[in-house]
């Protein structure tokens, strides 16, 4: 071994440094970027949003061309379906999950689950509206707003199960046995004891699953579809924001840009609500309660 | 009733004069413990005598907690464990696949190493074992939880913030919880797996008065690996060494005059 010399030490700190500089410009260009175009993208959602914004919004239905209108009837499609598909895939999600962190851990059919599961969650949800079509609305003969709450549920539920799952293995095994110690029974340990501790955990997986379903367009193009009129029956199509985006954005009648404008904010301020929730809901201090 | 003692046993223990009468509360015989294909414990006899400490000493990896672990059927939590002999708990062998483990957890509390709240209000914490077993009204529960507190020296630090949450303690209040916890559902036997190598030294003091004082009603066995506390707190001492038991007797004549000279060699720190 050669000893090393201060001048060759010194050039290859020289060299680190400026391998340094370069990959600091390069990271701070494309964190800059990255903020441009996202806050390109809010500016431009703001200004023509809040432009659209009046009453009438929130209390008329979609309008034909050319005539006054608002969007209530998306809206309500919207909230309902979302909320509709977190009940159906929710529990469903939570019992999987469940069984993959609690009673399976170490079976076969949990590392198949967890496999086919995370396939499902990447999977583009136009296959999913495509899959629903197939097995809801072809049968049936037409568009129901069922059919959309189940495509969307789809997608809910690959969401829920991996938060679950990944939630319930951060409860500590120690506390498991502290609780069977005790004498509970399995279900009750878990129920009490490992729901109480991943509660949290459980709580943002539901949000973020719902964050993610309420921009979805895709999967109700095949299933619910679109209602210009106000409608509450759930056997037939219904309106909801993301399409009416879809099909007023892409018109060339002003006032409809106009509204899609406004949804796009809608659904913009909605998810980031439930964002901020599922953050704080997510902080070290509300998991210590 | 199988009161026989264990003949080699006894040899041990009354070659020591014992003023009062022991009952052997759980007798260990012939027990041996597998890890899958991995022995870890071979052959353990042992008595835990009734309403007295016996303190499980060796060290690491030698099966002081895997012993501990039998006692209350905890590795049935895990597949791939077994064990194979006898643990009779007041003549009735608890090995036995047919035991109802919810119904022997009842009757054997078990504390942990680090201490293990459950993440709900003190109160409930209590309240919880005691809801597993009992409907109890709510005034009773209240005296059910005030006593629990009270026998583990809690309630004063406590009795006002009985409905915040359990996890705000510190570490050694945590730990008297969880033995409270334990003490609530009116066990026979408590097991305590080093129960104070969490703590700092004012707490671990607090809770060795408290075995002192939970023996007048409770048959306890400790594993430690503090030599001092062994020898302060128990009646018995137990030394293991690799998956053996290598001696059993009063905590005096293992500290003092250790018949075998692994013992001696671990008590005085040469290993281990």
């Amino acid at each position: 071994m050669t000893a090393i010399t201060p001048s060759a030490s010194l050039k290859l700190y020289a060299r680190r440094r400026r391998a340094h500089k370069i990959a600091m410009v390069l990271s701070n260009l494309a964190t800059l970027l990255g903020l441009i175009a996202l806050v390109w993208i809010l500016a431009t959602l703001l200004i023509k949003g809040f432009g659209g914004l009046s009453l009438a919004v929130f209390t008329q239905s979609t309008p034909p061309p050319g005539e006054d209108g608002g969007l209530i009837n998306a809206i309500y499609g919207s909230v309902i379906q979302t909320a509709v598909a977190t009940l159906i895939g929710t529990p469903v999600g939570i019992l999987a999950g469940t069984y993959m962190a609690e009673y399976g851990r170490n079976s076969k059919l949990t590392t198949a689950v967890r496999f086919i599961n995370d396939i499902l969650l990447s999977a583009p949800s136009i296959v999913v509206g495509l899959f629903v079509y197939e097995m809801m609305v072809q049968p049936m003969g037409h568009f129901s707003a069922w059919a959309g709450c189940v495509a969307l549920a789809i997608l809910v539920l690959p969401v829920v199960v991996r938060t679950t799952e990944d939630m319930l293995l951060l409860v500590p095994d120690s506390l498991r046995e502290a609780a069977s110690a005790l004498g509970a029974p399995r279900w009750m340990v878990i129920q009490k004891v490992c729901y109480r501790a991943a509660r949290a955990g459980l709580v943002t997986g539901m949000l973020l699953a719902v964050a993610r379903i309420s921009g979805e367009t895709a999967p109700l193009l095949f299933t619910s579809l679109n209602n210009q009129f106000w409608s509450t029956n759930m056997n037939a199509s219904m309106a909801n924001l993301p399409v009416v985006i879809f099909q007023f954005a892409t018109a060339p009648y002003e006032d409809w840009q106009r509204l899609a404008w406004v949804g796009a904010l809608l659904i913009t301020v909605a998810v980031l609500v439930l964002n901020i929730l599922a953050r704080t809901l997510s902080s070290p201090q509300s998991n210590a309660r | 009733m199988q009161t026989r003692p264990n003949v080699e046993l006894t040899k041990t223990v009354l070659t020591e004069p014992i003023a009062e009468a022991l009952r052997e509360k759980v007798t260990i015989r012939n027990l041996n413990f597998y890890y899958g294909d991995y022995q870890a414990l071979k052959g353990i006899s042992l008595p835990l005598y009734d309403r007295k400490v016996t303190a499980f000493i060796g060290p690491s990896g030698c099966g002081k907690s895997t012993l501990l672990r039998i006692l209350n059927r905890m590795y049935d939590l895990y597949p791939g464990q077994r064990a194979e002999g006898e643990v009779l708990l007041d003549g009735e062998n608890i090995v036995d696949p047919k035991t109802d483990l919810n119904l022997l957890r009842a009757r054997i509390g078990m504390v942990f190493q680090k201490p293990t709240p459950f993440p709900m209000s003190i109160y409930d914490n209590i309240a919880f074992g005691i809801r597993l077993y009992e409907k109890v009204p709510k005034s009773e529960m209240n005296d059910r939880v005030e006593d629990a507190l009270k026998r583990t020296a809690l309630w004063d630090e406590v009795k006002d913030k009985l409905h915040a949450s359990g996890l705000g303690l510190s570490g050694g209040q945590q730990q008297r919880l969880c033995i409270a916890r334990s003490v609530a559902v009116r066990p026979q036997v408590l097991l305590l797996d080093e129960p104070t190598s969490a703590l700092d030294p004012i707490s671990t003091a607090k809770i060795e008065e408290l075995i002192y004082q939970l023996k007048v009603d409770y048959t306890i066995a400790i594993v430690t690996h503090n030599m001092q506390q062994a020898a302060r707190a128990a009646d018995f001492s137990a030394f293991m060494y690799l998956g053996e038991l290598i001696e059993f007797g009063t905590t005096d004549q293992v500290f003092t005059k250790p018949r075998e000279s692994r013992t001696e060699d671990y008590i005085t720190g040469r290993f281990g």
